[in-house]
């Protein structure tokens, strides 16, 4: 039998175990019990008349901070990995020329790329999006910036302490909601407001705003080393020797 | 209308996949990648999902191809 049989009977075969999942799927009119208390209490709550924040920030705000610190992991990992030595640097490395239609889009562009993404932040809880979206909004910005200038390096003191800074906050906000109010990460420390202005649903346009630079600093950092790391010299000889040890794994 | 867009959308992911797993050069099965994601977000556009959309369009089409190219060249350097 061969690989392409083998492969076609296994689909076969997942669709036989699939089928009944789908027949008996039915939507369901209703909403879970859980809910259906979110979207009666979620506005006077928290104040945020985005419900998805009001969920994401405050009542599952745990989970963010789970996500944030998952994102700071493979950030380290990858800076781990990638870093090299000053002296194994390439003195001028070869690029590709940049074009003209380039440079000149990316300078009318990242600016206003940047300030969506600050504004996606800031009105995470009025509008969809919120921290995460607006720092990836901030990070394409920069990655724009890193393909019309090739010479272009981020300055990596200020992004760790814009990063670190950000961070420490965020974490500072959510303890002051186990002093001040219900629990950690609560974000009645601040006034409610009337839901639906812009100084409104307490501590959260201050969480997503420490969010949204943390993640953009973050993101720009990773594009930032896969960039420099581009400029490490190998050893081609030697790298050949790894070549074919990895292909051996295969 | 909203079921047609869909099929016309699920078909172009599906190209795009296809050409992700099967094309001999890599260049264009990153690429055909990024359409995948850019499919994909245009669907939870649809899907009044404009977020998650968001996150899809930007770190999905862009990010990860940029850093997947980023790899692809590396791994040519250290080839020679």
């Amino acid at each position: 039998m061969g690989k392409k049989t083998l492969i076609a009977l296994l689909m076969v075969a997942m669709a036989v175990v699939l089928f009944p999942l789908y027949k008996s799927y039915q939507g369901s009119e209703k909403l879970t019990k859980l809910g259906q208390y979110y979207a009666d209490n979620g506005v006077t709550d928290t104040g945020a008349s985005n419900l998805v924040t009001s969920v994401v920030v405050t009542y599952r705000g745990l989970d963010t901070l789970g996500e944030v610190t998952i994102l700071f992991l493979a950030a380290s990992v990858i800076s781990f990995f990638l870093s090299f030595k000053k002296e194994d640097r390439m003195v001028n490395r070869s690029v590709r020329g940049v074009t003209e239609i380039l440079t000149t889009s990316v300078q009318v562009l990242v600016p206003i790329i940047f300030m969506f993404g600050i504004y996606i932040f800031i009105n995470g809880h009025l509008t969809p999006g919120g921290g995460f979206q607006g720092g990836a909004v901030i990070a394409s910005g920069t990655l724009l910036m890193f393909l019309s200038n090739p010479d272009f390096e981020l300055n990596h003191k200020i992004i760790h302490t814009v990063e670190s800074i950000s961070g420490i906050a965020f974490i500072a906000i959510g303890v002051l909601g186990i002093l001040l109010a219900g629990g950690f990460l609560d974000n009645r420390i601040m006034d409610l407001g009337t839901p639906g202005t812009l100084f409104s649903a307490g501590a959260i346009p201050l969480i997503y705003i420490f969010l949204g630079i943390k993640v953009g600093t973050e993101l720009s950092n990773v594009l930032g080393i896969f960039v420099e790391s581009q400029n490490e010299r190998i050893d081609v000889s030697s790298g050949q020797n790894n070549n074919s040890i990895i292909e051996e794994e295969l | 209308m909203l079921i047609v867009i869909a099929i016309v959308l699920g078909i172009a992911s599906m190209v795009g996949a296809y050409f992700a797993v099967h094309s001999n050069k890599l260049t264009v099965a990153i690429i055909a990648t990024g359409i995948v994601s850019m499919v994909a977000s245009i669907m939870f556009l649809l899907l009044a999902a404009p977020d998650v959309a968001m996150t899809e369009a930007s770190i999905g089409s862009a990010l990860t191809t940029a850093i997947f190219f980023f790899t692809l060249n590396k791994i040519r350097q250290t080839n020679g």
